[in-house]
């Protein structure tokens, strides 16, 4: 947590249960720290399949639904193309290309 | 026997053959004088034919022309040579295989002139091996061009992959992707594959992709634009899609693509004059009015 907003980092060999603990995890912190805003920094990610891609949309969705907006930064080339060639878009999630425009944008639109 | 026969042909009457291998050539128009000299010319004819009585005098042993025995390897190499060399200089395939049969029929009238009417099976012998021989050297420089003109067609095509896709920084954290010519699925890749990794190298914000030099857009077009687009987004930068002229503007509202939410401009300039706009930038003109 900085500044009202949560960051989260995911981690360069998640698997599948972590995710869906963090996404548990997520909920509960935003509502018990009334979270402004919520930057998830998927950097260190390298490998995705539409399981990690569905997971990331609906983390974005939670943060929208507790009135915290997500943007998702980092995101590497080869993670984009192949988000994109799995017709993964993600046109409901944020993004910025690093934290710090993350955290001036959500601050802007605050 | 009959290998016999032509390997004395070849030796004893190597001048007068090679004239009238020359004069074959030249009676079929070979002779490009255009492209190479008569003296290179020559000795061309004069180095495939020596190679080729040599390969010729190795197999008097066995008495049969293999056109695959080793004996052919400094004939190949010689051949490869002056393939590559009349090649490069514009000679085509055709002509390269008509040069090398053009040996065929002064031996033949040779070879009916040496071998005794009685001995018309050692001549039929010799014909049927001779020509096998030279069919399949002939052959042999016609595989030659082709694999020479596929390793060009192969160069010519990394090299327009890499001229297809630059990727310009235009200003801070601006970059433009001018994109030229047709768009296929292959270069749509490579374009998306350097733009994205633009994106991290120039810390760019905003990409341009200028389609002003792409001459038609169809639906493929269209959505490798999109995912390109999409891609970009994803990665936390914006793109504009600019120089859509009234044509392609047309095409696209017909062909039905959506475009969402994608911005497009109809120049380059425009798009640039967003992408300042977009991140404060002021460009002020020092020339009074």
């Amino acid at each position: 947590m900085v500044d009202e907003i949560m960051l989260v980092a995911i981690d360069e060999n998640i698997n599948d249960s972590d995710i869906v603990a963090l996404q548990d995890r997520l909920a509960e912190e935003v509502h018990a720290n009334n979270a402004q805003g919520i930057v998830i920094d998927i950097s260190a990610l390298e490998i995705v399949d539409t399981f990690v891609g569905r997971i990331i949309a609906q983390l974005a969705g939670i943060g929208v639904l507790m009135d915290a907006p997500t943007y998702l930064v980092g995101m590497r080339p080869a993670v984009a193309m192949t988000l994109v060639e799995l017709g993964m878009t993600l046109p409901a999630v944020k993004t910025a290309r690093n934290l710090q425009h993350a955290v001036t944008r959500l601050r802007a639109s605050r | 026997m009959p290998v016999r026969y032509i390997h004395v042909i070849l030796d004893n009457e190597r001048e007068l053959l090679l004239k009238a291998w020359g004069s074959t050539q030249a009676e079929e128009g070979l002779i490009r004088r255009d492209l190479f000299t008569e003296r290179e010319a020559r000795t061309q004819t004069e180095m495939l034919y020596d190679a080729l009585s040599k390969g010729v005098k190795a197999s008097v042993e066995t008495d049969l022309l293999d056109p695959d025995a080793e004996c052919w390897d400094d004939m190949r190499a010689a051949l490869a040579d002056v393939t590559r060399e009349r090649t490069k200089r514009g000679v085509s395939t055709a002509e390269m295989a008509a040069f090398v049969l053009a040996l065929k029929y002064p031996l033949f009238e040779r070879l009916r002139t040496t071998v005794d009417d009685s001995n018309g099976k050692v001549l039929i012998d010799a014909v049927n091996q001779f020509t096998r021989l030279i069919d399949s050297v002939s052959l042999y420089t016609t595989e030659l061009c082709i694999s020479e003109r596929d390793k060009t067609i192969r160069r010519q095509q990394e090299e327009m992959m890499e001229l297809a896709s630059p990727v310009v920084e235009l200003w801070d954290r601006i970059v433009a992707v001018p994109l030229v010519g047709t768009l296929d699925s292959m270069r749509a890749q490579e374009v998306m594959e350097n733009t994205l990794s633009a994106i991290v190298d120039k810390k760019a914000d905003i990409v341009i992709i200028d389609i002003t030099g792409v001459l038609t857009v169809d639906t493929q077009v269209a959505q490798h634009l999109i995912r390109t687009a999409a891609a970009v987004r994803l990665m936390g930068a914006e793109a504009i899609i600019s120089g859509i002229s009234p044509r392609i503007a047309q095409t696209m509202v017909q062909l039905g693509v959506d475009t969402g939410e994608i911005r497009t401009r109809s120049s380059l300039r425009m798009a640039l004059a967003d992408a300042f706009r977009q991140l404060d930038t002021d460009v002020i003109s020092r020339i009074a009015k």
